[in-house]
């Protein structure tokens, strides 16, 4: 078993670990954060995003004793401390951007890092930066719209889609 | 799917993981950012019993020129490569190319040492070493040695780095004014190249071919016809001489050889113009 100590929104945990333990398991199972949700569990449907210092990462994909000493967000820690949603949260809300809404946790946290990182994005943007993340709906149109609301980008959301179909 | 039971121990130094490497013998396996690893060992096609972490290794993440030559630390990131400045002045092919790598969340956690060491012929960073002739610097109980780039891939999943070494750094020469394109064909976002094309045309010509043998392979029968003057054309209808592209659920050899000389022809066109 091996110490990890991690701080998880806002709260600090430590915990003993079996080495082998993944990192969504961690936050799932020892913390009963089970916002982030397990997908594909080969890093590829990006269901199990979370922010690890600041950074969007696939927990599915990380153990959590490569953890130790991080800052970690989950889609938990995201909302304000009056409950308030995060701006991407609402955008989501307000654009309809998700059906079943078993992407939406992942969805959302690598929204967040991408919007931290690039200081302009347009729609062929948002779509390449979401590329990690897969919706088994097939919602992408209304979730590109809520990002690139984030994103402050003017563009008709009308004419979303169009610009998409070309790019891809 | 959960990784089979291994002890897991963290390196401070690479002197500190070479000893351990040392230590523990073939049971043991370095993990960095992990993107290789972990996916074979939750599969159990990899069953480490000890892992030796060198992702905290500090003064190992760096991008800097040396001389006429860019350094790369093993442990930087795909995500410092594609944004690194200095690496998009000097070796563009190189921002770019890590640009293209799987997604935004892999970029944050991969490293170029870590994709170099693992060796797949399917990767894209290692082609784009490869094209520009890099050198690695392996250390291992005796120091540090370098290994040119046109050595370090023996076979499928097989390097020149020993069981007791860790590579430490990466240089490639700068390549500022220089023509190159990164070419990579696949049907999905974030899917592996099916086939993929590093070319970079700096008085020399270097071409390296993604996922088509059982390492990434320089196309140097292209490289020599461009250098006898041939057209683009007929330069790139050598792309698939000397490979042995594999058949699998995306692509037959057959259509492998093929995409190779379209994507060789675009290469050369893109980064001549």
């Amino acid at each position: 078993m091996v110490l990890v100590t991690v701080e998880v929104n806002g709260s600090s945990y430590q915990h003993e670990v079996e080495p082998r333990m993944l990192l969504v398991q961690y936050l799932r199972e020892t913390l009963g954060l089970t916002g982030t949700n397990i997908g594909c569990d080969t890093s590829s449907c990006g269901a199990c995003t979370v922010l690890l210092n600041g950074e969007s990462v696939k927990s599915c994909t990380l153990l959590a004793v490569q953890a130790d000493g991080a800052a970690i967000v989950t889609i938990e820690g995201l909302s304000g401390p009056d409950g308030a949603l995060h701006p991407v949260q609402e955008a989501f809300h307000q654009h309809h951007a998700l059906q079943c809404g078993y992407c939406t946790p992942g969805m959302v946290m690598a929204a967040v890092s991408l919007l931290a990182e690039e200081g302009e994005l347009d729609e062929r943007g948002v779509r390449e930066g979401l590329e990690g993340n897969l919706c088994r709906c097939t919602g992408y149109h209304n979730i590109v719209r809520a990002v690139l609301a984030c994103a402050g980008d003017r563009a008709p959301v009308g004419e979303v889609g169009a610009a998409g179909a070309a790019a891809s | 799917m959960i990784p089979a039971a291994f002890e897991y121990v963290r390196a401070e130094s690479a002197e500190e993981a070479v000893a351990l490497l040392v230590e523990h013998g073939d049971d043991a396996k370095l993990i960095a950012g992990g993107h290789s690893l972990l996916p074979l060992m939750k599969l159990r096609l990899a069953t480490p019993t000890v892992l030796v972490d060198i992702g905290r290794v500090p003064g190992l993440s760096y991008i800097e020129e040396r001389g006429d030559e860019i350094a790369i630390g093993a442990l930087a990131r795909h995500h410092d490569l594609e944004t690194s400045a200095v690496l998009k002045e000097q070796v563009p092919l190189l921002a770019a190319t890590a640009h293209q790598v799987g997604d935004p969340q892999v970029r944050h956690r991969g490293t170029l040492g870590g994709t170099l060491a693992h060796g797949d012929p399917a990767s894209d960073l290692p082609a784009a070493v490869l094209a520009l002739g890099g050198t690695l610097v392996a250390q291992g109980p005796n120091g540090r040695r370098e290994i040119s780039a046109l050595e370090f891939f023996r076979g499928f999943l097989e390097t020149a780095l020993g069981a007791d070494e860790v590579l430490v750094e990466i240089r490639v020469p700068k390549a500022a004014g220089a023509g190159w394109s990164f070419q990579k064909f696949n049907r999905r976002a974030q899917d592996w190249a099916i086939v993929g094309v590093a070319a970079v045309v700096n008085g020399t010509t270097g071409i390296a071919l993604v996922n088509m043998g059982s390492t990434p392979l320089r196309a140097t029968a292209v490289e020599e016809a461009v250098r006898s003057g041939a057209s683009v054309t007929d330069a790139a209808a050598a792309a698939s001489q000397g490979t042995d592209p594999p058949s699998d659920v995306n692509a037959s050899s057959e259509y492998r050889r093929h995409l190779a000389t379209v994507l060789v022809r675009r290469a050369l066109e893109e980064a001549s113009s």
